[in-house]
């Protein structure tokens, strides 16, 4: 179930917003820009409320840089998603990007990472304490 | 002035070059005495000194004869590739084609001393040629053993850093030798390309068997440790020598983020507790 456009946005993002159980999974398609970075941010804060959410996956295999400010926003997003109740997994950062990160002293404080979407599945069950079931097959949350 | 040396050298080179030829037994065995006195080639017999210095020689000849280097070159370099692995050093080398051209010029010296003006004058023509092949000699056997040396660092790169897979998502990488810049940098890029294809959380990396380290390598190290957790994977540094700790603490490479565990065992068992395996005996189990 494909997420739908934050609200107000001018440009289409390229990115996709499944919500699956308790997570939320994003996957960025293309390079986004700082304006588009700061939309998706405040979309998935706001999204993690609605939803009640107890974690976000981001994807970001199919990128081919993360410079400082996307870095930063992911970092902010970690952390304001945790005050929301939700922690955050960065997963498929590719070698050539974790050693470009690491010589530019980028660092994703506050935020968890992992190989793959699998990993990072079962990251966030660590995190959250949730069963697969629990947190993959929930429909029944938001009713109470 | 040159063109009346060339003439010169047109008419004297062919009487030299006789002159060699016809005194080749006596001049040949002459050198290689003089080898033998100096102590070089003493990785070889006398049998193979000879039999080089034979070659040497009518190369040699062969080169004042024609002028043309080239075959001397192909010699050279021939020669090189069968004496550089039996440890055969540069100055040596140069040493005994050295020898060989003072031998030579005595001989020249010997056979013109009663006319001074004419021994000059073969001198001038036995100069020039004589350097040019010492020159010819040491370039060809230096050019071959840099590029054994190439050959062989190229090898020592390859073969440096082995990624094995102890168990499903734990690697270990040992490292034995030193650990220079470029060898990090490739451990890093190995390590990273070994996380992904094994699915690796955990990575032992054991530095037991390297004596040394500098504050780029320790610096690279810790880098190599955050790259690896932002693919999602904890490595663990183990068997860091007590000199090691002393370099890295005097330099103040921040260790905060690096968990170190004192040996390779240490370290898979640490591993293991994390990937939550227990290895017990099955005698305990047993029981």
């Amino acid at each position: 179930m494909p997420g739908p456009e934050p609200p107000g946005a001018d440009r289409p993002l390229n990115v996709s917003i499944l919500t699956q159980g308790a997570y939320l999974i994003v996957s960025i398609h293309t390079a986004l820009d700082d304006s588009q970075m700061l939309q998706l941010r405040e979309h998935l804060i706001a999204q993690v409320g609605r939803q009640r959410s107890r974690g976000i996956i981001v994807d970001v295999a199919a990128l081919d840089v993360l410079d400082s400010f996307a870095t930063r926003t992911l970092t902010e997003l970690a952390e304001m998603a945790r005050l929301r109740g939700a922690e955050t997994v960065v997963v498929g950062i590719a070698p050539e990007i974790a050693v470009a990160m690491v010589r530019l002293s980028l660092q994703l404080n506050f935020v968890h990472t992992a190989l793959d979407l699998e990993e990072g599945l079962e990251l966030l069950g660590e995190l959250t304490g949730l069963s697969d079931r629990e947190a993959l097959v929930r429909g029944s949350r938001r009713a109470d | 002035m040159m063109t009346e040396q060339a003439d010169m050298n047109g008419l004297l080179l062919p009487e030299l070059v006789a002159h060699l030829r016809e005194h080749r037994t006596a001049l040949r065995q002459e050198w290689a005495t003089r080898i033998t006195d100096a102590h070089l080639l003493s990785s070889m017999t006398a049998q193979e000194v000879f039999s080089e210095a034979t070659a040497v020689y009518d190369n040699y000849v062969e080169v004042l004869e024609t002028g043309s280097v080239e075959a001397l070159q192909h010699y050279a370099r021939d020669l090189s590739e069968r004496i550089i692995p039996r440890g055969v050093e540069t100055h040596e080398v140069v040493g005994i084609v050295l020898l060989l051209r003072d031998v030579l010029a005595r001989s020249l010296f010997e056979k013109y001393h009663q006319d001074f003006a004419l021994l000059n004058r073969v001198l001038d023509a036995y100069e020039p040629a004589a350097n040019r092949i010492a020159n010819t000699v040491a370039v060809s056997f230096v050019d071959q053993r840099e590029r054994v040396i190439r050959q062989q660092q190229d090898s020592i790169l390859e073969l440096s850093t082995p990624v094995l897979q102890v168990r499903e998502r734990l690697l270990i990488l040992p490292i034995i030798g030193v650990l220079d810049s470029p060898r990090a940098n490739q451990l890093t890029e190995q390590l990273l390309l070994g996380i992904r294809s094994h699915r690796a959380k955990v990575v032992v990396v054991d530095i037991t068997g390297v004596p040394d380290v500098d504050e780029a390598v320790a610096n690279s190290l810790v880098r190599t440790v955050d790259a690896s957790r932002l693919m999602g994977a904890d490595v663990i540094i183990t068997g860091l020598s007590a000199k090691i700790a002393q370099i890295l603490v005097t330099i103040g490479v921040d260790l905060n983020k690096v968990h170190t565990v004192g040996d390779l065992q240490g370290g898979i068992e640490e591993a293991e507790r994390r990937l939550g395996f227990q290895v017990t005996r099955i005698s305990d189990a047993r029981t």
